[in-house]
């Protein structure tokens, strides 16, 4: 039985937490607020909070003036198609392991881990030539490729979470019904699955649409997705806080949106199911 | 039909052999339970039967066919486990119709068998609801249902009472044995509840290390267990077993006899020994008496009994109904 | 436990991910390793030929290296701390009974889903810059001077950064562990006498450890690859003051044009993250099932 807690003590625990919760949050906040703000406005001393004339210059300006419909696109499809090319890979292979386990699954899962270990930059000259001898440099072709396999380990450790938990009894009680390979993964292993396989899903675009060396590195401009269109405004128009505020707000909202929808899934996944 | 044979079939993991070659006939309509402690290889066994592992030598018939290699699916065997591994995203109806959907059964004979079995088993008011809603004894009946509709060779059981409290598991005991008088099938069913064993089955196989102790029906088991592990399985409570000297007498390394079979008495008797705790049934009272040199037996008396920690009595064994084992633990004559 | 075909099925499965996998630690590995040999200017192709370990001693004792190494580990062990101090904190407080916990929870793990580099010009320009940023008009208004953040302690606020990146994963991760902790036992030991500090201690603490250690782990996984920050804030200096190995590599990639002694720097690179990454592998295995 959970304890009843006065009031008092939860008016002071639920003040304390929402104050912390604003200070992590407020760049966001401040960030979003600014976006509306005219230039003036957002440079002003001593700083406006919202008694300013709201504009949406700045987004207008962002979009017009710096292409930010094209970087969104790539960013659509190199985080996305490299989920989704992984997660083509990874499903078979966890249900593999997660079915069909032997002494070694454990090895394999930690030896894929490992893979991560390996620093991009320690391997950023050889991928950057072998692109280039390849004429793949700046091609969204050659950075979902990249970023798929840098997820791979993340997306078949969470698949395999995901799957261990489904019991095996069912699946043989469906051999035992009757089903073959394919009717047992098409009736019985898919729809239980499929939570499982929306979050790892989700986490993955997350993680792509996030990732800031490869994306950086091995795109100029036909490529560039959102990472390469906001480090553009590192210097000196990061100045303008204006368009700086409504580009970041453009490049991050789509992904905390599924962010906040998926973040119950989340420690699951990024935990490799170690944490619950 | 459903006559299923091992023929010195063995399993190994690795270098392990859980299952040394063993013989069985299953004959068809049959009610055989596998009973033994936790790890003797019956479920291993069972699943052997159903395909679910490759044996690692030897053959297995069913009904004259050769079965060894082929796939569950083919060999007509339903199975209930013992965690139902019902499909969660199903609904009633669609788990029961789930083999026939496997098999091609046609919707109208679906139907018709899915309502049958869902009347047998009192499911019918449950068809439209996941398994997620149904109690534990629900859902037992929803793993019945989806068994029986494949009218199979013979049903195959793994301890599938064990997530049931006690008194639903009563209730479900005499159900499945219901159920196997009306359908005559061949059943074989896996526990590790003796009285489980003892109520439901024809044919009893007590395993120990994947060896087969002894098979027989239930009273044959009761009345002459072949070696003393299978005298300390069968019965509740346990058979006393009583060594050294007082086994001597009787040319025996062993003796046993079981709580049932001793007479009690206050003032005289074949043993004497004083009372440790004694616990009142109501139908019986088991007396817990400490004999001082052949240790503490188990004794039942009537429901009236009335004798205490630390009371003297006499105990006095039914010499017809007395187990004689020799040192190596084997029967005598 | 399964039979043969199965096995064999799953054999089938499991390669397109093993052998992607080989190839894409291999291959670069193994390239890198060569090109490390080799003298290779990207801006002159014709000058090259077989160095043996000579970029490597160039990498190892260019000026910026012990600095770049021990700036790497700095930061990692920076954001560690106070992520995991923060985030257990942060996770105790938000566990206890309050109004609006999903909201709150939402707010604390908003900024996980923020690209690097729009956290970092964010920090850099609306916070820390010494003429018009927030702190410096905070500053201003108690009556201080404005502090040049970026400037003055750059590793500092790189880490600053980093770890409000990382602070909502290691609160989330964590407060899902405290909640998965039986009630009864802290009643239990509120029972036999313990006060909060030793609950927390004795019961919180170790309850608490698994997801500890994967945060850690996976923490160090991807702050050993911290670039984006970088690139945008300091670039590396004033000087080489923020300057991580892997940032030295892409200075001499991309900068200098020097892929061998790039590739020398990246042998480097692997090497310090195995030595990292077989102590985690060996906590965390020792945790995982």
């Amino acid at each position: 039985m959970a304890r009843v807690v006065t009031p008092a003590q939860k008016s002071i625990n639920t003040a304390a937490a929402w104050v912390v919760a604003l200070i992590i949050f407020f760049p966001i906040l401040w960030t979003f607020l600014t976006s509306f703000k005219p230039e003036e406005v957002a440079v002003a001393s001593p700083p406006v909070f919202v008694g300013f004339d709201w504009t949406m210059q700045n987004y207008h300006d962002v979009i017009a003036q710096r292409g930010y419909g094209s970087y969104f696109w790539n960013s659509v499809v190199i985080s996305v198609g490299s989920t989704v090319l992984g997660m083509i890979i990874a499903i078979p292979a966890a249900w593999a392991m997660a079915f069909v386990h032997g002494k070694r699954t454990k090895d394999l899962l930690m030896w894929m881990l490992s893979t991560k270990m390996m620093p991009a930059a320690g391997v950023l000259v050889p991928i950057y030539l072998m692109g280039k001898s390849l004429g793949l440099i700046d091609t969204r072709f050659m950075l979902m490729i990249v970023l798929m396999l840098m997820n791979l380990p993340i997306i078949v450790w969470m698949l395999y979470t995901y799957f261990r938990e489904i019991p095996g009894d069912i699946l043989e009680a469906a051999r035992m019904d009757g089903a073959n390979l394919m009717s047992e993964i098409l009736y019985v292993l898919t729809p239980m699955a499929i939570p499982g396989i929306a979050s790892t899903l989700l986490l993955n675009v997350i993680l792509a649409w996030n990732e800031s060396f490869w994306t950086l590195n091995l795109t100029t401009f036909q490529a560039a997705p959102l990472t390469k269109f906001i480090a553009g405004f590192s210097s000196p128009q990061g100045l303008f806080y204006g368009k700086l505020s409504a580009a970041s707000v453009m490049a991050i909202v789509p992904i905390m949106v599924i962010g906040w929808f998926s973040q119950k899934q989340l420690v699951r996944g990024l935990t490799f199911g170690a944490v619950k | 039909m459903g006559r299923i044979t091992l023929d010195k079939v063995k399993k190994a993991f690795g270098e392990v052999e859980v299952i040394p070659p063993l013989d069985l006939t299953i004959e068809d309509g049959e009610f055989v339970v596998f009973v033994g402690p936790s790890g003797c290889g019956k479920s291993t066994l069972l699943r052997l039967i159903a395909g679910l592992e490759d044996v690692s030598g030897g053959q297995i018939r069913i009904d004259g066919q050769d079965a060894t290699h082929a796939p569950p699916s083919k060999r007509g065997l339903a199975m209930v486990f013992q965690s139902y591994a019902l499909y969660p995203h199903m609904s009633v109806r669609k788990n029961i119709a789930f083999p026939m959907k496997m098999a091609g059964v046609p919707q109208e004979e679906q139907n018709r068998k899915i309502d049958a079995a869902a009347k047998a088993l009192n499911l019918t008011d449950y068809l439209e609801r996941r398994p997620g809603q149904l109690s534990g004894g629900q859902r037992q009946r929803v793993a019945i249902g989806r068994a029986i509709v494949r009218e199979p060779a013979a049903f195959l059981f793994d301890e599938p009472l064990s997530n049931l409290d006690a008194a639903l598991r009563v209730g479900m005991r005499l159900e499945i044995s219901e159920l196997h008088e009306r359908l005559k099938t061949t059943m074989i069913y896996v526990t590790h509840d003796q009285v489980e064993a003892m109520t439901m089955a024809d044919k009893i196989v007590v395993l120990r290390a994947g060896v087969i102790e002894q098979v027989g029906s239930p009273l044959e088991l009761y009345r002459t267990p072949r070696n003393l592990f299978v005298a300390g399985f069968i019965g509740s409570p346990k058979m006393n077993l009583i060594q050294g000297q007082e086994a001597k007498k009787y040319s025996a390394g062993t003796i046993g006899i079981r709580p049932e079979h001793c007479l009690l008495s206050t003032d005289s008797g074949t043993w004497e020994g004083t009372v440790v705790v004694s616990e009142h049934l109501g139908s019986d009272t088991f007396l817990y008496v400490d004999l001082k040199d052949h240790g503490t037996v188990t004794v039942r008396g009537n429901g009236e009994v009335s004798l205490h920690h630390g009371d003297r009595v006499f105990i006095t064994p039914d010499m017809e109904k007395l187990h004689r084992f020799d040192d190596k633990g084997l029967r005598m004559p | 436990m399964a039979t043969q075909a199965s096995r064999s099925a799953a054999r089938l499965m499991i390669s397109p991910t093993v052998i992607l996998l080989f190839l894409w630690m291999a291959i670069p590995l193994g390239t890198t390793i060569y090109y490390s040999l080799q003298r290779y200017q990207l801006l002159y192709p014709d000058r090259s030929g077989f160095v043996g370990l000579r970029n490597y001693t160039r990498f190892v004792l260019s000026p910026g290296f012990g600095g770049a190494v021990a700036n790497t580990l700095i930061l990692v062990l920076g954001v560690l701390i106070v992520t995991v101090v923060l985030g257990i904190l942060i996770a105790l407080l938000i566990d206890r009974p309050i109004w609006g916990q999903g909201p709150v929870r939402i707010l604390v793990i908003s900024p996980f889903f923020i690209m690097p580099p729009v956290s970092a010009l964010i920090w850099k320009n609306m916070f820390f810059n010494p003429s018009n940023g927030l702190f410096a008009e905070a500053a201003k208004y108690v009556g201080m001077a404005p502090y040049d953040f970026l400037g003055q302690a750059p590793l500092a606020s790189i880490i600053f950064i980093v770890s409000w990146e990382w602070l909502p994963f290691a609160t989330l991760i964590l407060l899902t562990a405290l909640q998965s902790l039986d009630g009864e036992q802290l009643e239990a030991a509120e029972m036999d006498g313990a006060p909060p500090l030793s609950r927390f201690w004795y019961i919180m603490l170790p309850h608490m450890s698994r997801a500890i250690t994967v945060v850690v782990l996976i923490q160090t996984i991807f702050l050993l690859g911290v670039f984006g920050e970088i690139l945008v804030t300091t670039n590396g200096g004033p000087g080489t003051a923020s300057t991580t190995l892997p940032f030295l590599i892409y200075k001499e990639a991309l900068l200098d044009f020097d892929a061998g002694t790039a590739a020398a720097g990246g042998v480097v690179a692997v090497i310090l993250a195995n030595i990292v990454a077989i102590f985690l592998m060996k906590a965390i295995g020792k945790n995982l099932d």
